[in-house]
């Protein structure tokens, strides 16, 4: 299996605090995958177990045909990192940050590098603290990009980026992708996931819930119908998979799941249809589903 | 006015919280010094004769006087007391209050978490008061608990009193120092170090003005003195109290002042942009450390040059100033003469000097906690750079900076000394190596602060305690009459006091292995643990 990350059963707690319990996740070589989950589900402890910066209480964990926590240093030769908190030294400017965490990883493209800083509208001149919070992301991202690694790990890059930035943040990954590397992008913004992501992963509570294509999940979601009928609607709310189901006059409403809407569109069609519109289901329809399923049940602790 | 200082009372309780442990701690501690050392000095001194030659000799010693003040009245318990603890509680009290208001102001508006608070119904002047009043508050409380104790003990109640407030206005002028000191500085590290350099040059000039008589004007010159020169127990001067009130409450008005013409978050020294890109040479973490630690460096390694050359000028006087009482004299020459009594002061200082450089060596060492906890650690780990590596970088300016503080006073304090006694060759050497010899105790505390660094990362800051507890068992275990086994937990109590002493390998092999070991653990710790 040409997998670049393969996670399968991980565990991890600190102190009583589960922050991960029996998490799977697998990345093949050249996607880039989503990996979604609220706050505190998990998703940065992951990272760090990925990065070898914890230890794995137990389960299996390969990168890049490595052992993270082992082959650390050789592995980060291949690695570029954006953590979702950048700090940044206060006596150094962004500039010199960029260059440094380039050369620590192994050298980066200098033209890259000033071209990136250049769509990214940032000032490399300024220190430590007197960047804003999306500046200071910024920085970690051009210094992320503009490495010659195989393997990209983001960690909700984009949480401080304004709409503009966070388009330019879209292109260079789609570059990125472009140029056959890999990307594993912690989130919680579902559009740009779905802008971007090949396949997605959503955990919960340190577990993996559902994993796939975007295509696959969808297929175990619900349509939203909504049309216009020759006829008075009926037999509809007798179907399965049939919810929310709205009539006014010969108006009708309704979502339906997926593995039933060739039935849903026959029995529309008996009556005769003047007007359909359908709309497939969001990738936020897909996470709420998955979140509200079981009540509201908050995350266990902040675990980061 | 009063809407700026909105919510003061809730910063207070949310200080306190924070504080809940490291505030008693401070305040018990200095606060129950005092009172132990009467019983202490019934036993070394039941006689009259005992207390007068104590007055006439170690009293009346200028090197024992740089350090501890000048002594009033030695023949009581509570003047002895005031002598010994007079100077040192200033001290300690006002580090105490430096960190307490930069920890509770800057530091919060360093992380921005000020910004969080100061969004919610919090007045613009609520943090600085909130932080004055717990510093200042801590500092009245332990100023307060040694009057009790030393009552308790049975010494008179003015002396006691004034005591007890001398100890508490100090607290309070370096309130002041550090509720300007915040303003100034973008970063509480800096904030801390002008708080602390500002101290450290006051002990300076009192220091001088105490050991020498022609310049001892220049006493009054410094706060910490004025804890001793309110004289407890030996014909109190209240006034003198007033002098440190008045400049506690113009230095907080400064700091008010200065915080009103600033923006959150900015310093009244402003940011300078930087290069927008880096060095060649910025390529290792060996390198990232010097950028980091460079700073500090420089000023604690121009602080010890200046301390090390001032202490040199003066050895040679002190057997000048014995030369007044012939009573003394004959003391001192059974002691083993003139001579001997240069080598202690010499002795003494290199001691104290290399307690100080520890505090750097705790400083550079901690570094890496602080750059764990900031995170700014995962970005460098996640690169080539292994764990040990990182570490490296940072302790090698605990150890080699501590070494470089160290020879830098040695060789200061050697060559002044060495000119002017008109024998560098001779001097330079001796006094050089009296220094260095102190660098294995000084590397113990280094280590030890790295073994806890990796070992239990969440007690960090026990370091600063631990080394604190090293130092005032050497300075004051010996006047309280410990048990020497407990002297012996302190690395520092094991130096041979060169140059009087005979120079003896065998402490200083062993504090070097104690030294090795502890980082050792450390190193071993860091890379099996969990980071952040």
């Amino acid at each position: 299996m040409d997998n670049t990350i393969y996670v399968s059963g991980l565990h991890k707690s600190f102190g009583h605090t589960k922050a991960l319990d029996g998490l799977d996740l697998s990345v093949a070589a050249g996607e880039v995958h989503g990996f979604l989950g609220p706050n505190g589900s998990g998703k940065s402890t992951t990272v760090r177990v990925l990065l070898g910066l914890l230890h794995a209480d137990a389960g299996d964990v390969r990168l890049l045909g490595g052992d993270p926590w082992k082959d650390a240093a050789t592995l980060h030769k291949r690695i570029a990192y954006v953590p979702g908190d950048v700090n940044l030294w206060p006596n150094l400017s962004g500039g010199e940050v960029i260059d440094l965490l380039g050369r620590l990883r192994g050298g980066l493209v200098k033209r890259r590098r000033d071209d990136l800083i250049e769509r990214f509208d940032l000032d490399p001149r300024k220190k430590g603290r007197t960047y804003s919070k999306g500046n200071r992301q910024k920085v970690a991202i051009v210094a992320a990009l503009a490495s010659e690694v195989d393997l990209l790990i983001l960690d909700e890059p984009t949480s401080g980026l304004d709409p503009l930035m966070e388009a330019t943040f879209r292109t260079a990954i789609k570059e990125e992708q472009g140029q056959g590397r890999t990307v594993l992008l912690s989130s919680h913004i579902l559009a740009e996931v779905e802008a971007l992501c090949d396949r997605v992963s959503i955990i919960r509570n340190g577990r993996t819930v559902e994993t796939g294509t975007l295509a696959d999940l969808r297929h175990l979601t619900r349509t939203s119908i909504s049309a216009e009928l020759a006829g008075s609607p009926n037999g509809l709310s007798t179907l399965h998979d049939v919810h929310d189901l709205h009539i006014e006059g010969n108006h009708v409403r309704f979502d339906v799941e997926s593995a039933s809407l060739d039935a849903v569109l026959r029995q529309l069609s008996n009556v005769g249809v003047r007007n359909l519109t359908s709309q497939p289901p969001t990738l936020e329809e897909l996470f709420l589903r998955h979140y509200e399923a079981d009540g509201s049940q908050p995350a266990r602790g902040a675990v980061r | 006015m009063s809407g700026n200082l909105t919510g003061t009372g809730a910063l207070i309780r949310l200080a306190l919280r924070r504080d809940r442990i490291v505030l008693p701690l401070w305040v018990l501690v200095l606060g129950l010094i005092p009172a132990a050392t009467a019983g202490a000095y019934e036993t070394l001194y039941p006689t009259l004769a005992d207390r007068q030659s104590l007055a006439t000799g170690m009293a009346a010693n200028p090197s024992m006087n740089l350090l501890y003040g000048p002594a009033f009245d030695v023949t009581t318990a509570g003047g002895f007391t005031a002598w010994r603890y007079a100077t040192m509680l200033a001290v300690f009290v006002g580090l105490a209050a430096i960190f307490t208001v930069t920890r509770h102001t800057r530091a919060e508006e360093d992380t921005g978490r000020l910004e969080l608070l100061a969004s919610a119904v919090v007045g613009r002047y609520a943090a600085l008061t909130a932080a004055i009043a717990v510093a200042a508050g801590g500092s009245l409380g332990a100023g307060l608990l040694s009057a009790v104790g030393m009552i308790g003990a049975g010494m008179p109640t003015a002396g006691s009193v004034a005591f007890g407030l001398g100890t508490a206005l100090a607290g309070w002028v370096f309130t002041g120092v550090a509720a300007v000191a915040v303003q100034l500085a973008e970063y509480s590290r800096t904030a801390n170090g002008i708080g602390s350099a500002t101290l450290g040059a006051l002990f300076l000039v009192r220091g001088i003005g105490d050991s020498s008589s022609d310049v001892s004007w220049l006493s009054w010159g410094s706060p910490i003195a004025w804890a001793s020169q309110v004289r407890p127990f030996a014909g109190e001067r209240w006034w003198v109290l007033a002098l440190s009130l008045v400049t506690a409450v113009v230095l907080a008005g400064a700091g008010y002042v200065l915080l009103s013409r600033r923006d959150l978050g900015m310093g009244i020294i402003p940011a300078k942009p930087g290069p927008a890109a880096a060095a060649p040479s910025l390529r290792t973490p060996l390198a990232l450390a010097w950028r980091l630690h460079r700073g500090s460096l420089i000023g604690w390694t121009v602080g010890f040059a200046v301390m090390g050359s001032l202490f040199g000028t003066l050895a040679s006087g002190i057997g000048d100033v014995i030369g007044d009482s012939e009573q003394a004299r004959q003391i001192f020459e059974r002691m083993g003469g003139a001579q001997s009594l240069v080598d202690a002061f010499v002795s003494a200082t290199a001691g104290i000097l290399a307690m100080i450089a520890s505090l750097y060596g705790v400083q550079a060492a901690l570094r890496m906690r602080s750059e764990e906890v900031s995170f700014r650690v995962e970005p460098l780990l996640s690169t080539q750079v292994s764990r040990l590596r990182w570490m490296a970088g940072h302790l090698g300016f605990a150890l080699l900076g501590t070494t470089l503080l160290v020879a830098v006073a040695g060789a200061g304090m050697g060559l002044l000394h060495g000119v002017r006694v008109g024998d560098v060759a001779g001097q330079l050497p001796d006094v050089l190596l009296a220094s260095l010899a102190q660098l294995p105790a000084v590397w113990v505390v280094v280590g030890v602060t790295v073994a806890i660094f990796g070992l239990v990362p969440a007690f960090s800051g026990a370091a600063w305690a631990v080394t604190a507890g090293f130092m005032l068992l050497t300075l004051f275990g010996p006047v309280v009459q410990l048990s020497q086994w407990v002297l012996d937990i302190s690395p520092f109590t094991h130096i041979p006091r060169l140059p009087m002493a005979e120079f003896s390998a065998t402490p200083l092999v062993v504090l070097c292995g104690i030294a090795l070991v502890a980082v050792a653990a450390g190193l071993a710790g860091f890379r099996r643990r969990d980071v952040g």
